[in-house]
């Protein structure tokens, strides 16, 4: 499982990029795996929204299950990826990279300090 | 993909000019019907009556029931469905009777309706029972509008928080969301219970109240469910119980008595109703004598006692403050119908013999595939528990592999990736009525398939390998929708 050290995480499986105040925001390379044949993403953010940390900004739905995504951090959204909608099977091959989520301006850059590195990521305690 | 057993649809089988039934000469004058009004044609396929029996007795015989085989789908209790509670639903006095019919000319179907409220009520601990409500889910959100709608009735506007544990039925959530509720999920702590400290940090005065599934759906019975209602009292809120796992507790707990206030029941899981495609559910509730002035109407109630010379008399009457009509007229009563003869046919003693089984039959099973399946909380279950379709030694390996595997060996499989709690969850639900041999002959299969896991996996993964379609392609399934019959090429052209 691909854990990049670039990136900054979040116990439920989201992960964030930081370059300056903008974040990107996508899932992880084991939340994809657990969710198994991503067959539908639904951001349901729009551009200019404020949004708090914790708030949901996406649905994803696989053959197995439905998951809500969470901002990692709070900010105002300022891009969302519509690729996505019309190609899913993305967040299963890429999800670093073409299966971002959307890019979010950071609005309080001191809640990173809540998120966790890819070493400390890698070590949550799973059932398996 | 195997196509041996594949059937062409009615469609495919048609041809120009055979019919089934000959019709007689109209004997009435043709009426003259706008022409906007008339098809230009009508496609309906022409077979004979003998290919029409054979199309669908065929199909008929590609499915999988309780009737042909063990069906342990975990949370659904997929009990044999007595065929004595087909005759008593197709008694005349219940199967052809209107819901209009003046209640002197159906008293028989009343009083029916009136014993069995009773009886659900006297089983779960509950005074008063509506049998309106379709199914579970609509008996959830029946519940969740009487909890609602006492607050109101209190002026207490400001309760809109309602807990669901995460080891709580998925539709639990959605009920309490369509009910205008704000749900908030509470984790289970590590013997699977509801976790006390995250339920007391939740407990202020905007809550509505907690729906819990008890036993919850890792198949345990919660070990601090009085401390659980208590608490929520205490803090203003009423408690939900969601009764689908009702079959492991007729005779031996009362759910009213631990303190839940408002229960739904499954008649198709736990009173032998058909569940699934052999029949509508029926999702009765129950509540405390506090809110059964809010149930749905009409209920019925037996408006004058019997006496000496007299029959009692059933009618049909409004609760005072009812949330309103749930479901046309009197809910499935041929549901109602068949779970009362159930109910009669068992009786007390026979009741809690269903329980005792259905309880022993799944710790027998868990206790034949534990060493080999990781079950993430051993304990005692209750009717149901849930193992993990996932070894270490055997990364490529899924639930959904071993799923499909079992169907080769003739078994419905279990439910899978549910409790989402679990990953890789497999939910075994054996029900009370399968034999000793059954149980066997399926942890058997489990253990076979443990050990094919390793040494041949690729069979797992494209099984099924004996069933009329092999592994089907659920992304596409997901993706593609297409829910209309597609007709062939050049149908229904002359």
């Amino acid at each position: 499982m691909e854990t990049p050290t670039n990136l900054q995480y979040t116990s439920n499986d989201e992960w964030i990029l930081v370059e300056d105040d903008l974040g990107t925001i996508g899932i992880t390379d084991y939340a994809q795996d657990q969710l198994s044949d991503i067959v539908f993403v639904e951001i349901v953010a729009f551009e200019g929204d404020e949004l708090g940390q914790g708030e949901t900004v996406a649905i994803v739905e696989s053959v197995k299950a439905a998951a809500d995504i969470y901002m990692p951090v709070s900010g105002t959204v300022v891009e969302i990826n519509e690729e996505l909608a019309d190609q899913p099977e993305v967040v299963n091959e890429d999800p670093y990279g073409a299966a971002w989520l959307l890019k979010i301006e950071l609005s309080d850059p001191g809640e990173l300090d809540d998120l966790l590195d890819a070493e400390a990521y890698q070590n949550l305690e799973r059932d398996h | 993909m195997t196509k041996s057993n594949v059937q062409p649809t009615i469609f495919e089988l048609s041809a120009p000019g055979r019919k089934g039934v000959q019709f007689p000469k109209s004997d009435v004058p043709t009426a003259d019907l706008p022409k906007d009004f008339l098809r230009e044609e009508l496609p309906l396929p022409e077979l004979s009556e003998h290919e029409v029996i054979r199309h669908f007795t065929n199909l008929s015989q590609l499915n999988h029931s309780v009737d042909n085989g063990f069906y342990p789908l975990g949370s659904c209790t997929m009990k044999y469905n007595p065929k004595i509670n087909e005759e008593t639903a197709r008694l005349p006095g219940f199967a052809q009777i209107h819901p209009l019919q003046p209640a002197i000319t159906v008293q028989g179907a009343l009083g029916l309706m009136y014993e069995t409220q009773k009886w659900l009520g006297e089983i779960s601990g509950f005074d008063a029972v509506t049998l309106q409500p379709a199914a579970g889910a609509h008996g959830e959100l029946t519940g969740v509008l009487i909890i609602r709608a006492y607050h109101r009735a209190r002026g207490d506007e400001k309760r809109v928080k309602m807990l669901v544990p995460d080891s709580a039925h998925g539709t639990n959530p959605a009920s309490s969301s369509m009910s205008g509720l704000e749900m908030v999920e509470l984790p289970s702590d590590e013997r699977g219970n509801v976790d006390l400290e995250a339920l007391k940090a939740e407990c202020d005065d905007t809550l509505a109240g907690l729906m819990i599934t008890n036993p919850n759906t890792l198949g345990l019975f919660d070990e601090n469910i009085h401390e659980v209602c208590q608490l929520v009292h205490e803090a203003g809120g009423l408690v939900y119980g969601d009764g689908a796992n009702m079959n492991a507790l007729l005779g031996i707990h009362r759910p009213g008595d631990s303190g839940i206030d408002v229960m739904h029941f499954n008649l198709h899981k736990t009173f032998s109703t058909p569940h699934g495609g052999g029949g509508p559910g029926s999702g009765p509730v129950g509540v405390t004598a506090e809110l059964a002035e809010f149930l749905p109407f009409p209920q019925v109630a037996m408006t004058k006692e019997e006496t000496e010379e007299t029959l009692p008399f059933y009618d049909l009457i409004t609760p005072k403050q009812s949330i309103g009509r749930v479901k046309a007229f009197h809910g499935h009563f041929g549901m109602v119908v068949r779970a009362f003869t159930y109910m009669l046919t068992l009786g007390k003693n026979g009741l809690r013999a269903v329980s005792e089984y259905a309880v022993l039959n799944a710790n027998y099973l868990q206790a034949l595939v534990k060493d080999t399946y990781h079950i993430p909380h051993e304990r005692l279950c209750m009717h149901e528990f849930v193992a993990q379709g996932h070894w270490e030694d055997a990364p490529g390996i899924r639930a959904l592999d071993i799923s499909k595997r079992l169907m080769d060996f003739g078994f419905h499989p279990p439910t899978n990736y549910f409790p989402l709690i679990i990953p890789e969850a497999l939910m075994i639900e054996p029900t009370e009525t399968e034999t000793k041999d059954t149980l066997d002959a399926f942890a058997e299969t489990l253990l076979k398939i443990a050990e094919e896991a390793r040494t041949d996996p690729e069979k797992l993964h494209n099984a099924p390998h004996r069933t009329p379609f092999g592994r089907l392609d659920e992304v596409k399934a997901a993706k593609e929708l297409i829910l209309r019959t597609q007709l062939p090429e050049g149908y229904g052209e002359d």
